[in-house]
Formats: structure tokens, C-alpha cells, sequence
């Protein structure tokens, strides 16, 4: 099994998401992170989708997720050949005691303290997955109330843009 | 462009009838009400009333199946939409372009539990090739323009129109033409011309290939250039289930249907092929058996419309994507120019063996001991006294099964049957859909007692709206197909298979309740004349009950879940592969 990323462009229509995510799992496919938002073009979504499978079964939900209708374009983008973040936001205990050692680690990971309570701070922090999961080791032992993650979302690197000629097409259509 | 102020319901009656929609089967309800008011002034649309809304969609996918038009079936909301979704679900699996349109709760009670509310487009969505929810009058005929192309287009299949009450009596400017907006729909018809000649090379090279022909090529009126394409190269043809008559099954290069039950001849040229070329086939489990068993030494063309067909279950060498006939027309332009450059396939050797199979084990059935009526029998004679121009419908089970191997199909499409779904219940409403667009030929309906017995409601149908079908009842008795696993895999235990249905219900005065004639024939010897009588009647529908004995099988047969080489002709007899003879 390996990871692969895909971005996958839609019509920004009802019940898209719906049909994506009943594919993946009536085809037997976990998902493993989905973010959702509109792109700079209000018509088109964009979808992040991070799966864990082979490449032969990878093939085939992409033919499949490609017959849906409302989706524009898939993209698989090559981790080395992209930027990928994630966002978290963590509720960890800190009071006076220690307090100052939970802002130290926040510095270090360059994340940041978004709310304070006398017990506890909240902080936000980004990056790819690697340094969130080193970020939330050593906050463990500090004690995690809450924690959150957003989706992964995932741009290519270089000039070139995805959105593009799926714009275009939108374009010809209206 | 021209506007004209009119409700979203005289505007879904317009747009279905300017897409070229002549005939709806459905049944009204509340939520679709509105529709049914434009619908009873159309004089270009004739609707027919149904019984169960699973009869409309069956008859719409009989309908299309025979005219290769988009079938159309309409039913209201919550119930009326979820009884369309096994036909939906049928039309799916054998790629039929169907369009089912449902009336939905207004706008405003949608998410609520409103009476007779079901989220119909959410139930549909792993099971229509798209659907639609439209809440504004507005969207009503462009939706309806898009679905029928998408219908239509590609790969075939149902998409659902799902319209709230609302919407359809909503008064707006009517616009037409309307411009559809289907920016991600691009279905690909034309090959790539490499992948092409790169098939024609590997025809011309192999030693025992094998055209392995499915529905799609039925579905893109692609017969003709089948037989240029099998006689061109003289490898042999096997067709599938879905693909019966694309070549006549007298054709000397026909080697018969693959698969669970196929025959030996066809089954042991795919397992011995150095070569398969797939053309609008889909290595569908009944005909691969299991899959890692399948055509071991065979390279692979795969050629379909669906890109996501190919390479689904077998790895493609060569995979081409485009419309049947397309391909196969390219393909007979490709190979012709590898003979004129002097490449041409030596298949002497593996006609010899296919010859031997062929000879050595031809179909065929036992007759029942005490002198009982064999079904089988019945099935054949019914083919050979209506004849190839007639259209036959079959349910699902064993009768469809000798439907498929004792009828003789010579003319593409003359064969209508459930075959990924495996649908019981298809074959009358099916059949009463294909006479609706056919009706100047002979449509029979080839059924069992338990199929029957799920849908004969339409019998009611075609008695009132003068849709005259032919139903031959292979009455016997039992759940036969699911009896003969019993019979093979569960030591004869017959857990729930016995129906009765030789005492229970009497079908002749079933047939005669429903306005139909009803003839009933237990003996061989009246088998060719009860036949004679049903077509002598051509004026109102007619049910035969033949009475047949329950213990005939059907053979040859591969066995769930095992490989195609250890094909069964009769109860633990294997056909001997190296010694044709």
C-alpha cells in the first residue's frame, strides 16, 4: 500500500461531494484525509483526497471518479513535485507551572498560541504531516484535551496551474 | 430563440417532446400530478398506465433495448421513485439508456420526512450513470436535454430526473433551444489509431484467437462490421449473454456463448486462446469464471467505450477505448492492410481442435424419463416456430439459460434478458415494452413460474392498451435454477424452492382474469400446436402454462467460484480438452 494524493477538480454543484466520497467507498477505497474548497474560479471545487492503495486499484477509482459527471479533472500530485500542508489546532493543558515550556515547543515548531485559558492554551499550527506529527509527540506529554486537523491540501509546484483548461471548458459550456 | 410563458410541467412535456420521446410508461401520484396534467393533452406522447412502477422501468428498458431509442419511465416520489430502482439498477449493470423521471416533495418540505418523501437521488446515485435534482422550473428542459444525452451517449445507462412539485407548477418564460452545461461529460467514440494497428499486429501473429464479443457491440449497432471483422480474419467468435445474434449463431465462425453456462466449444477457445480481443465485453465473473483461471496463455485486447472497463478485471496488452463500431470498423481497415502487406494468421491448427470441441460437444438435453414435457424442448421449438425474426424476452434463471442456448439467434438484438442484475420478474414487462416498439413483431416472453409470478400484473397492461405479447410459462414449479444448486451443492436439500405453482396459482385462469387468452399444454406431443394456436392470436395477449418437469438442469455449467477449465457437461462429467474426438 502507498499514499497518493489526488486533486481532483468539480462543478461546484449540490451533492458533489456526496458522489465522491459513495464511490471511494462502494469501491472499497478509504479515504484517508478530504479537504473541499472553492478555487479561484467560484464554479470550480477543488478536492484533496489522500488514499492509501496500490497503484492498479488507484487506476481504477480514478477511471470511476472520472465518469462522474460533475468532475472536471483528476490530478495525482507527486509529493517530491508539490507543497502539502495540513493544519491542526490543539487544546493542551498549561498552567502556570507549565506554561512556559508549552510556549517554548510552540516556537520551535514556529506554531502559534490562538487562545489562552488559565489551564490551557489552544495553538494552531500548519505543515506537512511529518512535522505535525513530531509537533503533537512532544506535546503529549503536556497533556492534549482536544485536537482537530483539517484535510490536506496540495498545490504543484512551479508556474503552471490545474485549473485551467477545466475553466475553459466550464467557459464553453455556460 | 422563442419564449412562451408556461408551468414546469407543460415545460417537462414539451422538452420530451421535442427530445423525441413517443412513449412513457409510468404511473401518477402525488408529487408528479402536475406532469400527468400536460402529459393528457400531449399528442405526441402516449403513455401508457402500468401497474408497479418496476414494470415501467422494465418496459422502458424492453422498449429501448428493441428501437435503440432512450426508454422513458415516470413515477412519483417516495415509493413510486424507490419501486424504479431495481429496473434503474438493471439498466445500470446492461448499460440500457433509460431516463426515469420522478416527482419529488415541493421544495420546501425536501429533508423534512415529508409524506411520501425519499431521497430518491442519493438512493439512485450508485446505480444511475448520472442524476439530477431540479427545484426550479427554470432548470426542467435543459436537465431533461442533458439526461437524454448522457442517456444516450458513451457508455449507455439510466439517469434519473427527480423534479420537486414546486417546480413543475412554477409559471416562467420557456426558452427553446436550450444549451446544455455538461462541462466534465466527454465520452471518447473515436480509437486511438496505434492501439489499433498494434491489435491487428497481435491478430495476425497469434495462433488461436479468439473475438470475444459483449453487449456493447449490440449497443453500437456494430453487427455488421463484426462479421466483415470475424470473416476478414477467420478467427472464431465467441458471443456473450449480452451479446447474443451480433453474429448469426449459424455463422460457421460462431462458436457459441461463453461462460457459467456456455458451451464447451466456447468455453475451451477462450481457456486455449493465445489471444482474446474483447470487443465491448467486460470479463464479467459468469463468464471469466474464477478470474486467475481465465484464458491463462491468452494476450489480451480489451476495446470498450467505458475506459474504466479496461484493465478492471483482466490486465489489457492492448487497450483501446472507443465506440464498438468504430473500433471494429479501424480494426478491419488495420488487418487488411497487415494482409496486403503479407502478415497473415495460420489458424488451420486451432480450428482443428475447435472443430473437435464443437463436434464432440454440442448442446443438447435429456428427455425426461416418463415421457414429462422437457423445457428445454419447449424453449427450442418455441424458437424454431416463431423464428428469428420474432424477439424474445426472458426472465432470469434456467429458462433463461436455455433461452439462451436452444433459441437460435440469428439478427442482432432479437434476444432481450437481465443479465448483470439477473433480474427475476424482467421478462413480462420487458417484453410488453419491446412490443410497444416493435409492434409488428412477434414479441415472446420466455418465463419461468416464479419470474411470472413477480410481475404479471402488466399483464393487466397490455390486455387494456392493446399490447398483444406471447408468454410461454416454463412452469416447473419450482425456483429452478436456485433448485438445481441445491441439488448440486447442498445434497439435494430443497430449502424453500418448491412454489407450487403447478397447483397454485391456475395460470390459464390467471391469464383469462387479466383479459388474455390462457392455453395450458402438459404432453410433448401438443407442444408444436399450442404453440401454433398462441400465434394464430394476435389480437390480445397470450399466457401458455407449460407444465414441465422440475429436475432438468442446465448444462454445460462452470461452478461458482470455479476455474473455466473445470467446465461441467453433465453432473461429474468433465469434457475431455486434448482429445476432441
Amino acid at each position: 500500500m502507498s499514499q497518493h494524493t489526488l486533486s481532483v477538480l468539480v462543478e461546484n454543484t449540490p451533492g458533489i461531494l456526496a458522489r465522491v466520497a459513495a464511490l471511494f467507498s462502494r469501491r472499497g477505497f478509504n479515504i484517508e484525509s478530504l479537504a473541499v474548497g472553492t478555487t479561484e474560479h467560484p464554479e470550480i471545487s477543488r478536492m484533496t483526497i489522500v488514499v492509501n492503495v496500490e497503484s492498479l486499484p488507484l487506476e481504477q477509482v480514478t477511471k470511476q471518479l472520472n465518469k462522474l459527471v460533475n468532475v472536471l479533472k483528476i490530478v495525482e500530485l507527486d509529493p517530491a513535485q508539490s507543497v502539502q500542508r495540513e493544519l491542526v489546532l490543539v487544546k493542551v493543558r498549561a498552567d502556570a507551572e507549565t506554561r512556559s515550556q508549552v510556549l517554548e515547543t510552540v516556537s520551535l515548531f514556529r506554531a502559534k498560541v490562538v487562545d489562552v485559558a488559565p489551564d490551557a492554551v489552544t495553538i494552531e499550527a500548519t505543515g506537512n504531516r511529518d512535522k505535525l506529527d513530531a509537533f503533537i509527540r512532544v506535546l503529549e506529554p503536556f497533556g492534549i484535551k482536544e485536537l482537530v486537523q483539517s484535510g490536506m491540501v496540495a498545490v504543484g509546484r512551479g508556474a503552471r496551474s490545474i485549473t485551467d483548461r477545466s475553466l475553459r471548458a466550464i467557459e464553453r459550456s455556460a | 430563440m422563442t419564449t412562451e410563458q408556461m408551468t414546469g410541467a407543460q415545460a417537462l412535456v414539451r422538452a420530451l417532446e421535442n427530445v423525441g420521446v413517443d412513449t412513457v410508461f409510468g404511473i401518477p401520484g402525488g408529487a408528479i400530478l402536475p406532469a400527468y396534467d400536460p402529459l393528457f393533452d400531449s399528442r405526441k406522447i402516449r403513455h401508457i398506465l402500468v401497474r408497479h412502477e418496476q414494470g415501467a422501468g422494465h418496459a422502458a428498458q424492453g422498449y429501448a433495448a428493441v428501437t435503440g431509442k432512450v426508454g422513458v419511465c415516470m413515477a412519483t416520489s417516495g415509493p413510486g421513485a424507490t419501486n424504479l430502482v431495481t429496473p434503474i439498477s438493471d439498466a445500470y449493470m446492461d448499460s440500457t439508456p433509460m431516463v426515469a423521471i420522478t416527482g419529488q416533495v415541493a421544495t420546501s418540505l425536501i429533508g423534512t420526512d415529508g409524506f411520501q418523501e425519499a431521497d430518491i437521488s442519493g438512493i439512485t446515485m450508485p446505480i444511475t450513470k448520472h442524476n439530477f435534482l431540479v427545484t426550479n422550473a427554470e432548470d426542467i428542459a435543459r436537465t431533461i436535454v442533458e439526461a437524454f444525452h448522457i442517456a444516450s451517449t458513451g457508455r449507455p445507462g439510466p439517469v434519473l430526473v427527480d423534479i420537486a412539485k414546486d417546480a413543475l407548477q412554477a409559471t416562467f418564460g420557456f426558452e427553446w433551444p436550450v444549451q446544455m452545461r455538461l462541462p466534465g461529460y466527454r465520452p471518447v467514440t473515436r480509437p486511438h489509431s496505434k492501439q489499433v494497428r498494434e491489435a491487428a499486429r497481435l491478430i495476425v501473429e497469434a495462433e488461436r484467437p479468439v473475438l470475444y464479443v459483449g453487449g456493447g457491440v449490440l449497443k453500437a449497432n456494430a453487427a455488421a462490421e463484426l462479421k466483415v471483422l470475424a470473416e476478414l480474419t477467420g478467427a472464431p467468435v465467441v458471443t456473450t449473454l449480452m451479446a447474443k445474434g451480433a453474429l448469426p449463431d449459424s455463422h460457421p465462425l460462431h462458436m457459441g456463448m461463453p461462460g457459467m453456462h456456455g458451451s464447451v466449444g466456447a468455453v475451451g477457445a477462450l481457456q486455449r486462446s493465445d489471444l482474446l480481443v474483447a470487443l465491448g465485453a467486460r470479463f464479467d465473473d459468469r463468464v471469466t469464471g474464477k478470474l486467475d483461471g481465465f484464458a491463462p496463455g491468452a494476450k489480451v485486447v480489451h476495446a470498450d467505450i467505458d475506459p474504466a472497463e479496461i484493465s478492471k478485471n483482466r490486465h489489457a496488452d492492448v487497450p483501446i477505448v472507443g465506440d464498438a463500431r468504430e473500433v471494429i470498423a479501424d480494426l478491419v481497415v488495420a488487418v487488411q492492410a497487415e494482409h496486403d502487406a503479407g502478415r497473415r494468421g495460420d489458424y488451420s491448427t486451432w480450428w482443428r481442435q475447435l472443430e473437435a470441441w464443437r463436434r464432440t460437444y454440442p448442446l443438447g438435453y435429456d428427455l425426461p424419463e416418463d415421457g414429462g414435457l422437457s423445457p428445454q424442448f419447449v424453449i427450442e421449438r418455441i424458437g424454431q416456430l416463431a423464428g428469428p425474426d420474432a424477439y424474445y424476452v426472458a426472465g432470469v434463471g434456467q429458462h433463461q439459460m436455455w433461452a439462451a442456448q436452444f433459441i437460435k439467434y440469428e439478427r442482432p438484438g432479437a434476444f432481450l434478458n437481465s443479465g448483470g442484475a439477473g433480474t427475476m420478474g424482467f421478462s413480462v414487462p420487458a417484453a410488453m415494452g419491446a412490443k410497444v416498439g416493435r409492434p409488428d413483431s412477434a414479441v415472446w416472453s420466455i418465463d419461468g413460474d416464479g419470474c411470472f409470478q413477480m410481475t404479471n400484473q402488466e399483464l393487466a397492461t397490455c390486455a387494456i392498451e392493446g399490447i398483444p405479447i406471447k408468454v410461454a410459462v416454463i412452469n416447473n414449479g419450482n425456483l429452478g435454477m436456485v433448485r438445481q444448486w441445491q441439488t448440486l451443492f447442498y445434497d439435494g436439500r430443497y430449502s424453500n424452492t418448491n412454489l407450487h405453482s403447478k397447483r397454485i396459482p391456475d395460470f390459464v385462469k390467471l391469464a383469462e382474469a387479466y383479459g388474455c387468452i390462457g392455453l395450458r399444454c402438459e404432453r410433448p406431443e401438443d407442444v408444436d400446436a399450442v404453440i401454433a394456436k398462441a400465434m394464430e392470436i394476435n389480437d390480445v395477449p397470450v399466457v401458455i402454462d407449460f407444465v414441465v418437469h422440475q429436475d432438468a438442469m442446465v448444462w454445460p455449467m462452470v461452478a461458482a467460484g470455479t476455474a473455466n477449465d473445470d467446465i461441467k457437461i453433465a453432473r461429474d462429467m468433465a469434457p475431455d480438452w486434448e482429445n476432441g474426438d
